[in-house]
């Protein structure tokens, strides 16, 4: 690939909740795929997508204990996404914007993500190819 | 006397994959579980939860598969199965081309014009 494309992502919705959290992860993980660069800048609720204390559990309406369930958090699905990107010999810059993070007590996120503000959206739409902002509604 | 309630979903598919359900089918398992006599109305795009041939698995991100995605339809003829009643609006499945076929056994539709005398004989109705 002579030049990697480099996208921006804005993210606003909290996990659980919408099905735009999934649609964005499965924008990035395609993206991630074909190696291009990815900045995200999680953005209000968005903060708690890749929030560590996120655990997995039994389920018992379904009748599975907690290795059948396999339930996999959307941390989970966010490290994935970076390790992918990794083998493809693209980057992903995630950064949690700390005034959210602050408000929500969210500070514990995975490895390889970093805390920053609204400059650093910036800087991802100046150095990007596009932006694409997945807004709650 | 028991409190009879009734769920309304029309708020479908939010959060679905993440929960590998729907929360609200989820909840009411788990108070008919508790004691709750409760049942189901089923209206607007949740009309969609029955309907057989949903197949949401192949979500992959990365090297992570999801090995057990949201199996709604199977949710709902639990639900039956153990005796809730599951009523669905006859209007929005038309809006939809959905059929009766299409759908899991035992769902009881209703048309708008009878919702006033369902919804009386409960309650409480908790609208989703």
């Amino acid at each position: 690939m002579a030049t990697r494309p480099t996208l921006t992502f804005v993210l606003m919705d909290p996990p659980y909740e919408t099905a735009r959290t999934t649609t964005a992860l499965r924008l990035l993980d395609i993206a991630a795929r074909r190696g291009y660069n990815l900045n995200v800048f999680a953005y209000e609720g968005a903060v708690y997508i890749p929030f560590s204390k996120q655990a997995p559990h039994a389920n018992a309406v379904h009748g599975r204990d907690l290795a059948q369930e396999d339930h996999p958090n959307p941390k989970d699905w966010v490290e994935a996404i970076i390790a992918e990107a990794q083998r493809q010999g693209g980057t992903v810059d995630w950064v949690q914007c700390g005034l959210c993070v602050d408000e929500r007590g969210a500070a514990e996120s995975i490895p390889g993500l970093r805390r920053g503000s609204p400059a650093d959206l910036v800087k991802f739409a100046e150095v990007s190819d596009n932006t694409l902002v997945i807004p709650t509604k | 006397m028991a409190k009879k309630v009734l769920q309304v979903i029309e708020t479908a598919y939010r959060g679905t994959l993440e929960e590998q359900d729907d929360t609200v089918l989820w909840l009411t398992h788990a108070m008919r579980g508790a004691g709750l006599h409760t049942d189901v109305l089923l209206r607007g795009n949740a009309t969609n939860y029955p309907v057989k041939a949903q197949d949401a698995s192949g979500l992959e991100f990365g090297g992570r598969k999801q090995t057990q995605p949201p199996r709604i339809a199977d949710d709902v003829a639990k639900l039956i199965e153990r005796g809730a009643n599951v009523y669905i609006v006859t209007e929005d499945l038309d809006r939809r081309g959905i059929q009766m076929p299409d759908l899991v056994r035992g769902l009881k539709p209703v048309g708008s014009a009878e919702l006033p005398k369902l919804l009386g004989g409960y309650d409480q109705i908790w609208h989703w």
